[in-house]
């Protein structure tokens, strides 16, 4: 499966979907037939709410978690669940986590945070330049824009601050060379001036390095300011996809208006605050899973069109990634709307 | 007539082992009644101890001066049994994390309900039971609700759970230390479209604190701009954000971006370096280490707080403009 324009995506979902058993029995859906891709040196963004899936999604196209239909594919080819080939493929891939604090060990050095996975994976041995361990660290610190590298070896994190966190957290993943970075809310926790600079971070790292970088993210200021495309996420499916352009100058679903609505900073549109929040992933809502929220459907724009009948019951396609802007709406789909 | 809060030259100091640290050095603020007041800063700032002094909740190793007038009586010199008085039934602070400041193993119903019972002993339970009923229902929890523990409700609810507290014994002035931090956009905009509305309805006055000038732009009358403890802006939060005049409320405002604009498409805005160490401050203005506009004067003394076209603001370069 290739884009449009015949550049093999670094990292693709066909059909993923992740489901779990509860205590009770019941079946939640996590992620429902999603399919996005990330080419080489492309900055994609994963929107939503907080239970869109946008995390699970980030873990299950990494490997730390398994999917239960559909493949994952990194370079063209399925991923395999061995822990050799998962070991292979995490110097690839690299996952910074929410909350630097939280991630790193307090009782491990900086130096130490940052050699663990030059050590695991070897990368002494296999560099092609000959460098030693601490060369190697010494070169991923200054990457992530903490130079002189040296003066940070011995530190604990307590002494650190929040933005220098973020930075070794980057660093670590950056040791392994990887060519696709998944950052989930890498800028959430920190502070106003800071995020900026870590934002600035991430696009100088596929400037420099070539890297792929997935963002997991609430915050369509910063989908805004570094990603090059956009996958809105509601209850396990993308709902919207396209370019940061299309989708958040000319949104066409309901809920990613909402979304933008909300933003403080945008002004010229009414805002539209949901009700609720996104529900359990047990009972899925029939027809189009966004109705019983969806601001169109409530104030009688999709009866007029003639489709509440369908949004309540009628199924959506789903969202194929993909260059051109895509959108899972029965409004959006009908003409004239 | 009184303020309903009025900060007076507030200054507070950690006491630690290598000297004082300054933490709020000479605020003053004056919040009125149906007011929305929000104070922007970094962690560090001083906006949490800032808060926390309003209430007197300030730690035990922190040294205050000036004054901290609530109606008019200050805080920071009455007898205990006033204060106690004073705190929920005139003033209440909703916390920062909703998740760590809720009993986990108390119903929520038992929660709110217990202020209520503490200030008003006379009224029966069923009263009691009837309060948080209609307090739950003002921030949008159904009543019947009430019996859950924390742990069954989202994020969001939690946070309207600890509004409800605030809002237990009805007072006048209530304090929120980041009220959204840590919610999604659209629970965040829920949640201030909460406060917006209860402030219209009850006429309270408010003061919320947060590091993100955006929320306080959308839901403040005026905002103050801290930095090293300091207020260095202060005006309308249609001014501060859209046109700041100090450099630092503006790296501030510029830090969230606009969707749609231009110039911030691959663009994002940051503001080098770290806030200045409390131990060791510049000699002279406090962000002149990290001012892109810093020229020699600013090194030579603090600039004060100076009045320019209704709003305040502390920067040579402004009064000079």
């Amino acid at each position: 499966m290739t884009a449009s324009d015949g550049v093999t995506p670094l990292l693709e979902s066909s059909g993923l979907g992740v489901r779990f058993t509860t205590r009770t029995g019941k079946v939640a859906v996590a992620l429902d037939d999603v399919d996005v891709e990330v080419r080489p040196g492309e900055i994609l963004a994963l929107v939503g709410e907080s239970g869109s899936g946008k995390t699970t999604l980030a873990r299950t196209l990494v490997g730390l978690q398994r999917p239960t239909s559909g493949e994952v594919l990194f370079d063209g080819r399925p991923l395999s669940y061995s822990s050799k080939s998962l070991r292979k493929l995490r110097s690839e891939v690299q996952m910074v986590l929410q909350d630097a604090v939280g991630s790193l060990n307090p009782k491990q050095t900086v130096y130490e945070s940052v050699a663990e996975g030059i050590r695991l994976h070897k990368r002494v041995a296999s560099d092609p330049a000959g460098r030693t361990e601490a060369e190697l660290v010494a070169a991923a610190l200054s990457e992530a824009g903490l130079r002189p590298p040296e003066r940070l070896f011995l530190r604990y994190p307590h002494e650190l601050s929040g933005g220098q966190m973020q930075r070794v957290l980057i660093a670590g993943a950056l040791a392994l060379r990887p060519r696709l970075l998944v950052a989930d809310e890498p800028v959430s926790s920190l502070d106003a001036s800071i995020r900026g600079e870590i934002l600035a971070l991430l696009l100088g790292l596929r400037e420099s390095l070539g890297l792929g970088i997935i963002v997991v993210t609430h915050d369509l200021g910063l989908a805004w300011n570094i990603a090059d495309r956009i996958a809105v996420m509601y209850l396990g499916r993308v709902v919207e996809c396209g370019s940061t352009e299309e989708v958040l100058e000319s949104p066409r679903h309901p809920y990613t208006r909402a979304l933008l609505s909300v933003v403080p900073e945008i002004e010229q549109l009414t805002p539209v605050v949901l009700t609720g929040e996104v529900p359990d992933p047990t009972r899925i809502p029939s027809g189009c899973r966004f109705h019983p929220r969806c601001p169109a459907y409530a104030d009688g724009t999709a009866g007029a069109a003639g489709i509440a009948e369908k949004c309540r019951t009628a199924p959506l396609p789903v969202v194929t990634a993909g260059g051109d802007h895509r959108v899972a709406c029965h409004l959006a789909a009908t003409p004239e709307s | 007539m009184d303020h309903l809060l009025e900060l007076d030259g507030l200054s507070v100091s950690y006491r630690t082992a290598d000297g004082p640290l300054p933490a709020v050095r000479g605020v003053d603020l004056v919040v009125d009644a149906g007011e929305v007041v929000g104070i922007a800063g970094e962690s560090g700032c001083g906006k949490s101890t800032l808060a926390s002094t309003v209430l007197r909740l300030q730690p035990k190793d922190a040294v205050v001066e000036g004054e901290v007038l609530v109606a008019g009586r200050d805080v920071l010199t009455m007898g205990w049994g006033d204060l106690r008085a004073l705190r929920w039934a005139e003033a209440s602070i909703v916390f920062q994390g909703a998740l760590h400041s809720l009993n986990p193993v108390r119903r929520i119903e038992t929660q709110i309900a217990e202020p209520i019972q503490l200030h008003e002993p006379g009224l029966s339970t069923a009263e009691v039971t009837a309060r948080v009923g209609e307090l739950l229902e003002q921030v949008g929890i159904p009543a019947a609700r009430s019996r859950v523990y924390p742990h069954q409700l989202s994020g969001g609810q939690r946070q309207r759970v600890m509004i409800a507290m605030a809002l237990a014994c009805r007072p006048q002035l209530i304090v929120a230390d980041e009220p959204t931090t840590a919610l999604d956009v659209m629970v965040q905009a829920q949640i201030l479209d909460l406060i917006s509305g209860l402030v219209k309805d009850l006429g309270v006055g408010m003061l919320i604190i947060s590091h993100d000038l955006s929320v306080l732009s959308d839901v403040c009358d005026r905002v103050a701009v801290m930095y090293a403890g300091r207020v260095v802006e202060c005006g309308s939060a249609e001014q501060v954000f859209r046109a700041p005049a100090h450099p630092y409320a503006k790296a501030l405002a510029q830090a969230f971006p606009r969707v749609g604009d231009p110039a911030a498409r691959y663009a994002p805005a940051g503001l080098a370096g770290d806030p200045p160490d409390p131990h060791a401050p510049p000699p002279g203005c406090t962000f002149e280490p990290r001012c892109t506009l810093a020229v020699d004067a600013c090194r030579e003394a603090e600039p004060p707080l100076l009045d320019i076209g209704g709003r305040q603001s502390a920067c040579i370069r402004v009064g000079a403009a």
